[in-house]
């Protein structure tokens, strides 16, 4: 893609998060140590929040979205964008939000669905078809039962293991 | 409240002044809505009938203030006069309120803010996914995200109204008064006014009435699963499109606003 395109929706996306330049990769890599503070094992990236990086003569902008409307650690997340950055030598940096295209699970990667696995929340499924039965991340049981669709994120439902007994958060498709 | 700002910038849409000021009294009051929902909701927090249900209005309750915010920032940048989203939120009076008049009811028992919640969250899908079409791309982009969210509310609350409706005779019977409370707030939700004709106009709003027989049927198909009546009361509220609200909303306000008021431009 290149670094400013039109979507479908005729919203205009700035950056690339998956742009090979030197310089862009740096910054990318300095943003690996930057996790979803509700869920450590994941990067921005990982979980799709981040959605682009550029250079603005020597500023650098980072494009983020939130996942959903009024996720309450978009701040935080912002103030580690910038202190990470910041630490590795970027004074300018400006942090835009986006909100559209509208955050989808289906950004998340195999690999972070992995992480999120094990780490005992079960990953999303694609949002295509209906909700299969949600496997027991502990045990992999497939007889599992939800609980509530809200858990203790916006992010998650609440389900319960008929197998093994264990409570688990379910990343919600969206 | 601050950050989550939308960089996307609205396309020019032909005549500025009267289209301008229109574009803000129809951002206020979809913003209205969700905020004074999102506050009725948070009243919720530690009063919930069981944990987890505390948690879920809680949740729902963010996914209408993210809202919310999101819509007043855009309206504060469209107004140009250098109003905030606080201070659109926090410093406005009863008056230049104008959202609907079901969302500000007060919360009753939980079978009363479950019935507010379905017929809201109904109207909402059809909002949300009619907006996502509009020409405005901002209104648009906020209105997708808006639109995955409320069909987990609908889910949500469906579910509730089914299960209390369908349940004993006490849940039946209380989640039926809620039903008949709330239903003199809903034909409001469909009411056009001039500010959506010139909305539609511009191809950046919809004319609420289009979805209101949408909305019927589902509300009949949940209600009958719920082996619950639909109300035959004639008698309809209306006025908040216009800032004439029930004497809830002042209070609510006086509550939500009372930090800013008392010690202006207060952060923490």
């Amino acid at each position: 893609m290149d670094a400013a395109h039109l979507s479908g929706s005729g919203v205009v996306i700035v950056g690339d998060t998956t742009a090979t330049s030197p310089e862009i990769a740096a910054v990318r890599a300095v943003l690996e140590q930057v996790v979803d503070p509700e869920i450590p094992v994941l990067t921005i990236d990982d979980i799709g929040i981040l959605r682009g990086i550029e250079f603005e003569g020597s500023t650098v902008v980072v494009t983020i979205t939130p996942t959903y409307s009024g996720c309450p650690a978009m701040d935080l997340i912002k103030d580690e964008v910038t202190s990470a950055l910041g630490a590795a030598g970027y004074d300018a940096v400006d942090i835009r939000t986006v909100f559209s295209p509208a955050w989808t699970t289906d950004w998340m990667s195999p690999e972070a669905k992995r992480k999120l696995s094990e780490y005992g929340i079960a990953p999303p499924q694609s949002t295509g078809a209906e909700r299969a039965p949600v496997l027991c991340p502990r045990c992999s049981a497939a007889t599992t039962h939800i609980v509530s669709e809200f858990g203790s994120t916006a992010c998650k439902a609440l389900l319960v293991c008929d197998a093994c007994g264990e409570p688990f958060d379910y990343f919600k498709e969206i | 409240m601050t950050g989550s700002e939308p960089v996307v910038a609205r396309e020019p849409q032909g005549p500025t002044g009267e289209v301008e000021a229109t574009l803000l009294t129809y951002l206020l009051r979809h913003a209205d809505d969700n905020l004074v929902l999102a506050q009725r909701l948070g009243e919720w927090i530690s009063n919930g009938p069981e944990l987890e249900e505390d948690i879920a209005l809680a949740n729902v309750g963010i996914d209408f203030l993210g809202q919310a915010r999101a819509i007043y920032t855009y309206a504060a940048g469209a107004e140009g006069a250098g109003r905030t989203e606080d201070d659109l939120a926090m410093l406005r009076p009863e008056r230049e309120f104008t959202n609907c008049l079901l969302v500000e009811q007060p919360n009753g028992d939980f079978a009363h803010t479950m019935a507010r919640q379905l017929f809201f969250d109904v109207y909402q899908l059809s909002l949300w996914d009619a907006l996502s079409r509009s020409d405005d791309v901002t209104l648009a982009g906020i209105a997708a995200k808006a639109l995955k969210e409320a069909r987990y509310h609908f889910r949500h609350s469906s579910m509730w109204v089914i299960r209390l409706g369908d349940g004993t005779e006490e849940s039946h019977r209380r989640m039926q008064d809620g039903v008949d409370a709330m239903w003199r707030f809903t034909a409001e939700l469909f009411t056009g006014d001039a500010v959506d004709a010139v909305m539609v106009d511009q191809g950046i709003g919809v004319d609420p009435a289009t979805f209101a027989a949408a909305w019927r049927d589902r509300i009949d198909e949940v209600l009958a699963a719920g082996t619950l009546r639909v109300p035959e009361d004639p008698y309809q509220r209306m006025g908040g499109r216009t800032g004439f609200h029930t004497e809830h909303l002042g209070h609510l306000l006086s509550e939500l606003q009372w930090m800013q008021r008392t010690y202006p431009g207060l952060e923490w």
